[in-house]
Parts: structure tokens; sequence; C-alpha cells
């Protein structure tokens, strides 16, 4: 008999990474802090508020030692099952490790960073899920970031001048141009869905038109109309949702927010819903994965495309108006900053479902709220690289653990009837 | 326009009268009268272009026809669309599976005709009803599965359900057989009966001439997009319907002389190969094929021919054991050396392995070959050459292309394999490596390359023909070996090889031993 081959696969190389990772940690923690240093973690505002003080050293130690151990386990190449499991809780702890680690000696408020984190995932997750109505049927939408800030212009350009006209209703005012945002991020869906469907147009390049075009006519608008100073940076208010905003601890960050931020969740819900649970999600799928075998059986894939991505572009008009009109009260030039950009690669990390779509854009949004966290705290390493270890973890495990991401078959392929 | 005469005492559930259609440059179907009787298997033969698959495709609803018209027990309908067809009770099982392989049975089955309760997809209900039908024509499916981890007679089995789920009582099958085994074959004509006794009409479409013979009540011919002949089985011989189909005698006996062995050609030596999962798919094979003989390999498949066939051309390295090719060890030879040591391969799947598709008939002439001379020059191309090579290939191996610069996968699968064949062959070979040469191929065509790989062999070539089909090992093959479960299990002389021998050896059942 022949020996039997020896087989590495990618999860011994990760297992490897991680007993590194484990060893790194272990010898740098003792070099890096005193025994008796503490990080203590507040969970909410005020001094007798609940927290956890933690040796930081012994801390990192322990995490560290964990990811010797689940990297050994899993290079021992027996009970696959489990050593997947604990590599990937063990990734996990990267996020602990880092807080920790930056407030060695200090106090930081764990809770604050959590909302922080997922206030400022709200327009990703948003712009994620728009990307999923899009590329469900087998319609890239790289557009997204355009969408958005075609939105966001849109629906304060609507505020600035509706305000003046209708003095005194200003919620209105507020949800009318919220709507507008909606409904132009839903036309620039329209152009690249007739772009793309009607005449078979590249769809990246049809996306980046509108990315571009978005751009120009936004700025355009904001220099011939919004430049003048009088409009009051009015934002949407905060709503307590009554009952739940009682709840200790987090009741007052998570209920007492701003209506964009509640949609976020509204529609990752309904999304997911549609998507698995209906006819049409089901009609959705299949378009987007085998649009002839859908046509065959009568459901008319253009129709379904054009709808769908249109949609997408509302959603992300949605997502554009939580900057300009939940969060700023103005318009500036590209500011939607690349968040369409970072929804598609949470889409992307999500693998085209909602919550995996709200998982990827909660890391991101940690990320940012650690990039300013770390600035409060001052930690002597510069921030930059602190910030990168999230991104990195979510690598290891997306590459090595979770595996490959399929996007849907169909997806950039125009449809010709025969 | 003339009425086809009804058969007696039989109630035509359709009928198709005088259609026309016309593709720019191609008159796809003539005036083709077409008539289905209740509970009826009908045979519609002819080979590929012959305009059977557009025929369908305008009962079906995706073309619309230029001029004729169709009736469905006796009246007159227009099919718009695929939708206007299934509310007709048309049902139809494409020979590229309209399933998508991401869904669920279930899912597949009940996409664009859905259960629902309330606005909510009703999954175990759909399941149940589906079950049901299953059990009523004995389809066997699995609601739960994974469409796209099912093998293929088992995918076959949910489009037909799926016809069935939308009250389908007319059914067409577009060349069902071509993806299946010999025993899934049974297996679909099996289920044909059943749902015929139960009132379904069946179109069956096919250019295989021995399926048409088993299982038809009545056989229509199409040739050149116009009706050969209608013909009931009973009167019908494969010789004839092969004359029917192609418009002259076809010689479907393999002449061949008798074989002259010569020196071994290539030798394979305890050879043990991993599938791509890494699973033993070849387990210690040894055999000879010699100079101006054809070793044909049958077995069913997935039995380790795929494997053996990328291991001695090199495609896949074996775990152990060697492969000599004219007394030189290529176990680890990349494919290009095997090639220059005079190998030629037809490759078991032409459309991924065997052509560049979306490449001219030109480019895919000189794929083995263009980086030397006379094709190139140093680092140039010699277009001229390159041309004279594929407008010698394309006329002597009878290859219909348009030009040969047309696009390679807009051709026939029959002009494809001869594009294959022309290219390999057009140069001095010692070893030929066929993989179901003929799989899919109309009749014309497989005489064809049958006739080629006989007088490659009659030039002194050594030739591994691996097939599933048992016609096509018995009729070429000097010597037969047998693979079963990565083994060969015996190595007969053609002359002792009858059938029944040999499905027992397929089937792993060696009678010496028992």
């Amino acid at each position: 008999m022949s020996p039997r081959p020896l087989r590495l696969t990618r999860l011994h190389v990760f297992a490897a990474l991680f007993v590194l990772l484990g060893l790194a940690l272990l010898w740098w923690a003792p070099g890096a802090f005193e025994a008796d240093t503490i990080s203590r973690l507040n969970f909410g505002l005020g001094r007798d508020a609940p927290g956890w003080g933690a040796p930081t050293r012994l801390t990192l130690q322990v995490i560290g030692g964990l990811y010797l151990a689940s990297g050994l386990l899993a290079l021992v190449n027996r009970w696959p099952r489990v050593s997947l499991a604990a590599l990937v809780l063990s990734g996990l702890l990267i996020f602990p490790a880092v807080l920790i680690g930056a407030a060695a000696g200090k106090q930081t408020n764990v809770l604050t960073m959590l909302a922080e984190s997922l206030r400022l995932a709200t327009p990703i997750v948003i712009g994620a899920t728009a990307g999923i109505w899009a590329e469900r049927t087998g319609i890239i939408n790289i557009a997204i970031e355009g969408m958005m800030l075609a939105g966001a212009c849109f629906g304060f350009t609507s505020l600035f001048f509706l305000e003046p006209i209708m003095p005194g209703a200003t919620n209105l005012v507020l949800l009318i141009s919220v709507l507008v945002a909606v409904v132009f991020g839903g036309l620039m869906a329209l152009l690249h869905a007739w772009l793309s469907i009607r005449f078979n147009v590249n769809q990246v390049v049809s996306g980046t038109v509108i990315n571009i075009l978005a751009i120009g006519l936004t700025s355009f608008v904001r220099r011939e109309w919004l430049l003048s100073t009088r409009a009051g940076r009015i934002t949407l208010p905060n709503i307590a949702i009554p009952g739940l905003v009682d709840i200790p601890v987090i009741g007052d960050v998570l209920f007492n927010n701003k209506p964009i931020f509640y949609m976020m969740f509204v529609l990752l819900i309904l999304t997911h819903v549609i998507l698995f649970y209906t006819p049409f999600g089901l009609r959705m799928r299949a378009v987007g994965e085998h649009p002839e075998a859908a046509d065959t059986v009568g459901v008319n894939v253009f129709f379904m495309r054009y709808l769908n991505t249109t949609i997408s572009g509302m959603i992300a008009g949605l997502g554009g108006a939580w900057f300009s009109l939940e969060t700023v009260g103005g318009f500036d030039d590209v500011m939607t900053g690349g968040r369409g950009f970072i929804a598609l690669a949470a889409m992307i990390f999500g693998k085209w479902t909602p919550f995996g779509a709200f998982g990827g854009g909660l890391l991101f949004g940690f990320a940012d709220a650690l990039g300013t966290r770390f600035q409060i705290l001052n930690v002597p390493v510069p921030p930059q690289w602190l910030q990168m270890l999230p991104f990195l973890t979510t690598m290891v495990v997306l590459a090595g653990l979770v595996g490959r991401a399929t996007a849907p078959a169909a997806e950039g392929i125009p449809y010709e009837k025969q | 326009m003339a009425e086809p005469a009804a058969t007696p005492a039989a109630e035509p559930v359709l009928e198709v009268i005088g259609i026309t259609k016309r593709f720019p440059g191609v008159l796809a179907n003539n005036d083709i009268h077409f008539t289905l009787t209740r509970g009826q298997i009908h045979c519609m033969l002819g080979e590929n272009g012959a305009g059977k698959t557009t025929l369908m495709n305008i009962i079906y609803g995706l073309y619309q026809p230029d001029a004729g018209e169709i009736r469905m027990n006796g009246r007159p309908v227009m099919i718009h669309s695929a939708n206007d067809a299934i509310r007709l009770g048309i049902g139809m099982v494409h020979q590229h599976f309209m399933l998508v392989p991401q869904l669920t049975v279930t899912e597949n089955i009940i996409l664009g005709n859905e259960v629902t309760q309330g606005p909510f997809l009703d999954r175990r209900k759909a399941a149940a009803q589906i079950l049901a039908l299953s059990e009523r024509f004995g389809l066997e499916i699995d609601p739960e599965a994974r469409v796209g981890e099912l093998p293929v007679g088992a995918r076959q089995r949910v489009e037909i359900v799926k016809a069935l789920y939308r009250q389908a009582s007319i059914l067409i099958l577009d060349e069902p057989t071509a993806v299946l085994t010999p025993q899934e074959a049974e297996d679909l004509f099996k289920v044909m009966h059943a749902l015929v006794e139960q009132g379904v009409s069946i179109v069956f479409i096919t250019h295989k001439l021995k399926e048409v013979l088993a299982v038809a009540d009545q056989i229509t011919v199409l040739r050149n997009g116009e009706v050969a002949g209608v013909v009931a089985p009973e009167e019908a011989s494969e010789a004839s319907l092969a004359a029917l189909m192609v418009g002259r005698a076809v010689i479907l006996q393999v002449e061949k002389a008798a074989a002259h062995p010569g020196e071994p050609v290539l030798s394979v030596e305890e050879l043990r190969v991993t599938d791509e999962r890494g699973h033993t798919a070849v387990n210690g094979i040894s055999f000879e094929a010699r100079a101006g003989e054809i070793l044909g390999v049958a077995g069913v498949q997935g039995n380790g021919q795929t494997e053996l066939v990328r291991a001695i051309t090199g495609l896949m390295h074996p775990l152990s054991g060697r492969i000599l090719i004219a007394g030189q060890d290529v176990s680890t030879a990349t494919p290009r050396q095997i090639t220059e040591l005079g190998v030629a391969h037809i490759p078991e799947d032409r459309e991924a392995d065997g052509l560049v598709k979306p490449y001219p008939v030109v480019d895919n002439i000189i794929l083995n070959s263009y980086y030397r001379p006379p094709f190139a020059r140093g680092i140039v191309m010699n277009e001229a050459e390159a041309v004279k090579q594929a407008t010698e290939v394309v006329e002597r191996f009878d290859v219909r292309t348009p030009s040969i610069y047309a696009e390679v996968g807009t051709l026939s699968g029959g002009n494809k394999q001869k594009i294959i064949a022309g290219r390999e062959f057009s140069r001095p070979i010692k070893l030929l490596v066929a993989a179901q040469p003929t799989r899919g191929l109309d009749v014309g065509s497989i005489e064809f390359i049958h006739k080629q790989i006989v007088a490659q062999r009659d030039q002194g070539v050594a030739v591994l023909l691996v097939s599933a089909e048992l016609d096509e090992i018995m009729a070429l093959s000097d010597r037969i070996a047998v693979m079963y479960r990565g083994q060969i299990i015996d190595v007969l002389p053609a002359a002792q090889a009858d059938r029944e021998t040999l499905g027992l050896l397929m089937a792993g059942v060696h009678p010496a031993q028992d």
C-alpha cells in the first residue's frame, strides 16, 4: 500500500497562524504591561455604572492561551468540527483583546462604544441590504455609493426648500425629505437598470457611470443652491420607544435613537423574510441564479430585475438620508465618503444574506468607533494599526474557516431571451 | 393546408399543422405536420440541426412560428410564451436542465407556481404534494435535497415532476437520454410507460435508434427541417430509420479488417490515481495497448475511467505506479511533453477540455501545435499556414462551418468533435486516447468518427477507447477491458465478448469466479 499523501488544508494553515498569534500575545503581554495594571470596562455612564476591572496582563495572556490552545487543537487533526468552532470563537476574542489592551490603566465605556458601532454601521448595513436586493436578482450594483449620495443631496435639498415654506411643520418636512431621498435613490437605480437591462451595458461600467454622475450632479446642486447658510442644522428627531427604553443598561442605548437607525432593523428583517420565505423572494433568487430556468416557468426576468434594482436604489437613498438628514443636517460634497463601497464589502462578507451583511456592517462600524476611542484613550501605538486588527482577524476567519463566498451565479450577465 | 388523417380510434391531443420557422440564413422548420394522440409516446427522430428542438420550442411558446397552426384537442391555440404552454398543459424537459442548482428540489418545482399560506411559502405542503406526485408516477425524489448536489438522473426526475406539478398532460422530453447512463435510461423508460398509462402523452426527442424502437408508439423523422417520414415502430428497423434520418443508407456496422497488433505502445503498471476529492479512483491497474489495435475500456461511468484517461494524458499525476508511452516513463510528464511523444487525446468533455469555445475554428485546429513551425516563426504567428491547415482539416473531416473564422462554440456537437479529431489526427501519432468519442453525436457523425478511429488503427496507431456505450465498445474494439470500481476486472478478446458477459462484468460479477 502506498502511504497516504499528506494534505495541508486551509484549516491547518490557519491553525498554525493562530498558534503563532497566541505565542506572540503570550510573549508580548508581560513586557508591555505591569502585573497590576487594570483595564476598567464600564457598562453605562456615571460613577456607579456597572463595570469590570480586568487585569490587563492576565486577561491578554488568557486570550493568548486560548488562541494557542485552539490552534493546537486544530493541528492535532481530530474532531474537525470542534476545532473549527474553537478557532472561530477564539478568533472573535480579538475584539475584547484590542479593547482591553487599549484601555490599560484607564477606563472606557464599552456600552457607548457598542452603541457608537451600531450607529456608524447604519449606512453600511442599509447599503449592504440595498446591494442584496439588486445582486440577488443578478444585477451588480456597485453604484450604491452614487445612489446614497443622490439620496443625501436631494433629501437635504428638499429640506432646504420646504422648511421656509412650511414653518412649524418640521417633522412633516423631514419625513417628506426622507421620501425624496428614497425616490432619488430609486431614480438613479432605474437609470442603472435601464442601461444594464435594456442596453446590456456592462454592469460595472454602468455602476461606475452612476457613481461619477452622482458626484458631479450633487456637487453642482450644492454649489448652485445649497451654499447659502440660512438653513438651520435640523436633523431627524430621536424617538424613544415606550417601554423598551426603560430596560436597564441597554434600553437607552438601543431604544432612544433616530428613525433611520430603527429602519435598519426593519429592513433587515423584511429583507430576510421576503428573500427566504415568500414566493417573491424565491423568484428573486431564481432570477439571480438561473434566469432561463425562471423564464421557462413564466417568471418575468426583466420585470424582476427592473423592480428589484429600483428597490435597491430606494433603500440606498434611505441610507443617503442617514448622512444628510439624520446625522449632519446639511450636505457636503461626497459626504458618503465611500460607505457605499464598504457596504458592498459588508454584503459580500455576509454572503449576500441580510444578517450576514449586518455582521459585516457591525464589524466596519466597530472599526470606525474603535478609531475614535483610541484617540480618546491616547494609545501610544498609531491607532491605524490597532484599527486594522479586527479586519485582519475577519480576513483570517473568513478566508480560512468560513470558506469562499459565492455570488449569485447569473450576476452581471445580461439575460437575453432566445 | 391539408389536414393530416387522424389515426382511427385515437384522439389527437396535439396537432401541428404546417409550421414554418425561418432563422437568418436557415429554414429551421418547413411546413411541418405532426399529430400526437392521447397516451402515446411519439418519437421525434432527427440528426442534430434537423429542426426537432426548434419545433418543440415553438410548441412550448419560446419561439413564434412564421406560418402554421397548433391545435390542442381539435381547437386552434396561440402559444406566445412558456406561460401559455403551461396553462394549456404542456410541460417540457429541456436538454439542458432548467433547474436552479442552488435551490432545493421543492423550491425548483414550485417556482413560478408557489404554494403559499398567506404571503409566505408553504414548503411543507408543497413537499407533501411533490411526494404524492413522485409516488403516483414512481419518480423517486427527495424534496429537501439541493438540486446542485443531485446526480443527473435525479435532476431529470425533478424536471419531470416539475412538469407534472403544473398538471402537464403533454410532456416534451428533449434528448432526455443524452446525459444518462444505460441504466438510468432504462429507469426513464419505465417512468415514461407509467406516465402514459395515466393518460399523459409524451413527445420523445432523440437521435438514438435503439431507444426509438424500444419505446415509441409512433415515429416522426425530421430531416433538414422537414418531415422525412412518419412510421410505426413495427414497420421500422434501425437501418431504415437511419436512412430516413440521414437521407442515404448508413452503415451502422463498423467495417474493419482483422487487427495486426505490434509492439506495446502504452504500458500501464500498477497505476493508482485519486480523484479530485482525494478518493482512490484507479486502484492498481496494469495493461498494455499495442500498435495497430483498439483496446476498448468498458464500464459504467464513474468507475475510474475518467481518472485513468487524465493520468495517461498528463492532466493528473498518479499516486503510484508507472505509465510508459513508447518506452518512456511519463508518470510525471506534462500534457505537452506527452502530446509531443505522439499522443492524441479526444477528451471526454469536449466542450470544456477539447476546445476553446470562443476561439474561431482556425485557432482551435492549431491549438496543439501553434507554438512550433510552420505555425510559429519565432514569437510571431504565421497566419497563412494556420489558414492553410484549417482549410485542409475542414475539407478532409467534412466540418460543416460557415467559415474557418466562425466561433467554435456556435457549431453542433458533431462538428466540434470533427474539429478535435481533425486537429489530433493531422500529425503523426503513436497512441490515440479517445474518451466517449461519440457521446451526444448524431448517426452521421458517429459513423464518420468511427471510420477515422479504425483508419488510425490501420495505420499502426495504438488506440485506447473509453466509452460507456457498450455498442460502441463492441463495434470498434479488438480487445475489451472492463473497469469496475477502479480496477480492470477482466480483459477479453472482442470475439469472445458478448453483451451479456460484458454486462455482468460491468456490474462487478465475474462469471469465472462464481
